[in-house]
């Protein structure tokens, strides 16, 4: 769906991005002032405390919500445009397969939306299914899969239209801790064999620091960017990763930068 | 995601009744519409030429003694109800309801209770709810009219016993055997309600039988409850009217229907009068549980909107 | 308490209460002073043998009146539903008519709708069955297209779904179950209207006419074989549309 070329080597440019939301108790602002560029294949973390307008900004993104004011584009279009061209992929929290349909069917749907042909469709929905692992799953309902393997369908289906920018709002969040970093390994692996560009919103330090070439550190009251965070961990993402001194300085700059101040007694949690 | 700026609180209030008026006024509209287009003899469908009477009529007659004008209907109500001196056709159709609704009322009574014991016992006891629940499913497809004739004999039974036992007991009875059912279900259905954590924590409290039903079971069923004893009114109501009819009990608003129906002919405007009066009797029967709900409504957080 | 009860309890349970109320009953008939309006079950066994070929009949008349009842109910409610769904306006006018139907004893229309549409005529109790099926069927389906889950609205928008697509592929499918269970409901409701409407005039067959009848008469036993008749055309329906809803919700959500 993406032959359009890229105009722009930019996959998300925002400058001056606000949102407000009117409540009863009057406009509450959940975004304001936010300015960020992610580069084409470049893999950006949003980090930051509850209501600081991180799922909001991917929200805007996504074209999911309309911004309130500033400029927002994707691969130099507007959002909306972006949105039709399935220009990008999406996952979230919960896994949202549709229950009667079978894992093939859900990885298929963009595809069925936009009168892909069944053969294609079918070889492609193959296609993913092997790359997320669940070849021998593909007849089974969305009941009939653990917690684990329905994410990994939602983001087989992110990845239906061949995108080349893919957004996650905390996908792995509801999962353990073994199967989640099983998956952000994963997910490190199909973005580098994809070469796109992926937005991840998550509230976890080290899932942040670990999957990232940069980490965009945020604020709420009123949301907003404080600081962002060059992770500058390479291309290679493995289990000897999670160990390393400078996987551990990273997490500690994302932490202090979280506080804003330094963190005087870690050793106390 | 509505448009518009927030409203008023009271301003909203009224926005439902407004709607509300506007689908009455709709209905009135299209029944003088249909009443002014329509033939005289209805429409039929499948009529054999030649044939009278053959095929089905799908679309009612028009002339004025099968459908009256609406302001027909509502002057008739305040004119004599059978000539002569007698009370304007409303009052008696006032005192028929008020009837109706006080057995009803007795009907509905005796089934929250019934319904209420049978669902305290079957939660309590799994073999009893394995055994009952089937036969109380079933016993809501028994035609209720069956069982008329055989409590009214039984009533009179008693009644010549000397224990007194009058008709209106009868029709009570029978109403309430419409009215057990949904709370039997409702009950059952929410004191099974809470979380397993919930039941978990008033076991790690050491918690008896009757501790987690007062503070837990109860107040965790009032959402399944209300929406059981409103559904438990209005069968109620029903089973009321349709026993009267059955047993042939006076004065009650089934019956009134019944005969002034029987005169429609004549007096095609008359019927219109208990049939309004029975949907106000349907209307404040479920109005007066709904003042319940009101009392209670710190265990509805949450509450589906049923 | 109740980890200890082996399952076949469940199969055996109601059907030893079912004996035990036969039971009762016929000792109460033979031995206790039964009114002459409840006779033996025995006796209510013979007469619906012996008399099946006119109960069947009348079974017929009744269960046809409560299908058509049923279907026209059901397809009315579906169509209101949809223009409700997407019309505030229809919402609007609709929900307070249906709240109040719902709760007003709809078989008193019948001799009303007897005289607009004459007294031979079937569809005055036809038509207290679809408004009796339409109910259910209505709030259901209405509650059904408005169950679609936010994450699954996303989904579709992020994909770019028109929305004929997400009426499709996600609206339709998230109120079928709901559409199943209204038909569950709607089913008994039909039987019992369209039998109920019978007592209130109309052409001197069906059920419901003949129970009335025969008890009048003295029959008791007869009567009540009627009886059993419209507790089989209630069991046929209420297993249909159980059996579509068991059938349809399998991969509903939970």
């Amino acid at each position: 769906m993406t032959a359009t070329t890229p105009t722009t080597d930019l996959a998300v440019q925002a400058t001056g991005v606000g949102k407000v939301f009117p409540t009863k108790a009057g406009d509450v602002a959940a975004l304001t002032e936010v300015e960020l560029e992610v580069k084409a294949g470049e893999f950006v973390s949003l980090i930051g405390p509850s209501g600081c307008g991180k799922s909001t900004l991917l929200r805007l993104i996504a074209d999911l919500d309309q911004a309130s004011s500033g400029e927002l584009t994707i691969f130099g279009k507007p959002a909306r445009r972006a949105r039709i061209d399935q220009d990008y992929g999406i996952a979230f929290q919960q896994a949202g397969l549709l229950p009667w349909r079978t894992v093939a069917a859900n990885i298929g749907l963009p595809l069925e939306l936009h009168k892909v042909g069944k053969a294609e469709r079918d070889a492609r929905v193959a296609e993913l299914a092997e790359l997320v692992g669940l070849t021998d799953f593909v007849d089974r309902y969305p009941d009939q899969l653990s917690g684990g393997m329905q994410q990994r369908v939602a983001i087989a289906r992110s990845l239906a239209a061949r995108p080349k920018l893919l957004l996650m709002d905390e996908p792995f969040g509801a999962l353990d801790e073994m199967t989640r970093e099983y998956l952000q390994g994963e997910l490190t692996r199909i973005a580098a064999e994809t070469g796109a560009a992926v937005v991840f919103v998550t509230h976890s330090i080290p899932e942040a620091v670990f999957l990232s070439d940069r980490v965009v550190v945020m604020s709420p009251r009123p949301g907003r960017i404080t600081d962002v965070i060059e992770t500058g961990l390479g291309e290679v993402r493995d289990e000897a990763l999670r160990e390393s001194p400078a996987y551990f300085e990273k997490v500690t700059a994302v932490r202090e930068a979280l506080h804003g101040t330094k963190v005087e007694r870690a050793n106390e949690r | 995601m509505t448009s518009g700026r927030a409203q008023g609180g009271a301003a909203r209030r009224w926005v439902p009744v407004a709607w509300g008026a506007a689908g009455i006024v709709a209905v009135a509209l299209l029944w003088e519409l249909y009443k002014f287009v329509g033939p005289s003899e209805g429409v039929v469908i499948g009529q054999v030429e030649g044939e009278a009477g053959s095929g089905v009529l799908i679309l009612p007659r028009t002339h004025d003694r099968a459908m009256p004008h609406i302001w027909t209907m509502i002057g008739r109500l305040f004119e004599p109800t059978s000539g002569g001196s007698t009370p304007p056709l409303f009052v008696s159709v006032a005192q028929a309801a008020l009837l109706s609704l006080g057995i009803a009322a007795v009907g509905w009574l005796i089934g929250v209770a019934v319904g209420m014991l049978l669902g305290l016992v079957m939660q309590r006891w799994k073999l009893l709810e394995w055994g009952l629940l089937p036969w109380i499913v079933v016993s809501q497809i028994v035609p209720l009219i069956a069982f008329a004739p055989v409590v009214n004999a039984i009533g009179n039974q008693i009644d010549r016993g000397g224990t007194p036992w009058p008709q209106w007991l009868s029709v009570a009875v029978i109403a309430s055997y419409l009215a057990f059912f949904p709370v039997a279900v409702g009950v059952l259905r929410g004191l099974e309600a809470p979380d397993r954590i919930h039941l978990d924590l008033m076991r790690s409290y050491a918690a008896g039988y009757w501790p987690t039903l007062l503070r837990l079971r109860l107040p965790a069923s009032v959402p399944h409850l209300l929406p059981a004893l409103r559904l438990a009114a209005a069968n109620a109501v029903l089973g009321a009217v349709v026993a009267e009819v059955s047993i042939g009990m006076r004065g009650g608003i089934g019956r009134m229907l019944i005969q002034l129906a029987g005169q429609a002919s004549s007096d095609p405007a008359a019927p219109w009068g208990p049939m309004f009066g029975s949907i106000v009797l349907g209307l404040i029967a479920a109005g007066s549980v709904a003042l319940i709900g009101l009392g209670l409504k710190n265990y509805r957080r949450g509450e589906a909107t049923a | 308490m109740s980890a200890a009860l082996p399952s076949w309890l469940r199969v055996v349970s109601p059907i030893a209460v079912g004996l035990l109320i036969v039971v009762a009953w016929t000792l109460y008939v033979q031995f206790g002073d039964a009114p002459r309006a409840l006779p033996s079950p025995i006796a209510i066994g013979q007469e619906f043998v012996l008399r099946w070929g006119i109960i069947w009949d009348d079974m017929l008349v009744t269960g046809t009146n409560a299908a058509i009842g049923l279907t026209v109910g059901a397809v009315l409610a579906v169509i209101l539903a949809g223009l409700a769904a997407a019309w505030r306006p229809v919402d609007g006018m609709l929900a307070p008519l249906v709240a109040a139907l719902a709760v007003i004893p709809i078989v008193a229309i019948t001799p009303i709708l007897n005289t607009m549409f004459g007294a031979s005529s079937q569809f005055g109790r036809a038509a207290v069955a679809t408004i009796a099926a339409f109910i259910p069927v209505f709030v259901n389906v209405l509650r059904g297209l408005r169950q679609t889950r936010p994450v699954h609205r996303d989904v579709m928008r992020a994909s770019a779904a028109t929305s004929a697509q997400t009426f499709r592929m996600l609206t339709l499918p998230t109120a079928v179950p709901y559409l199943m269970t209204g038909l569950r409901v709607a089913g008994s409701l039909a039987v019992i209207a369209a039998l109920v409407a019978e007592y209130f005039g109309g052409p001197s067959d069906g059920i419901g006419t003949s129970i009335a009848t025969y008890a009048k008469s003295g029959r008791a036993a007869l009567a009540w074989a009627y009886v059993g008749g419209g507790i089989l055309i209630g069991l046929v329906f209420f297993l249909v549309t159980a059996l579509l809803e068991r059938l349809v919700t399998r991969h509903a959500p939970a």
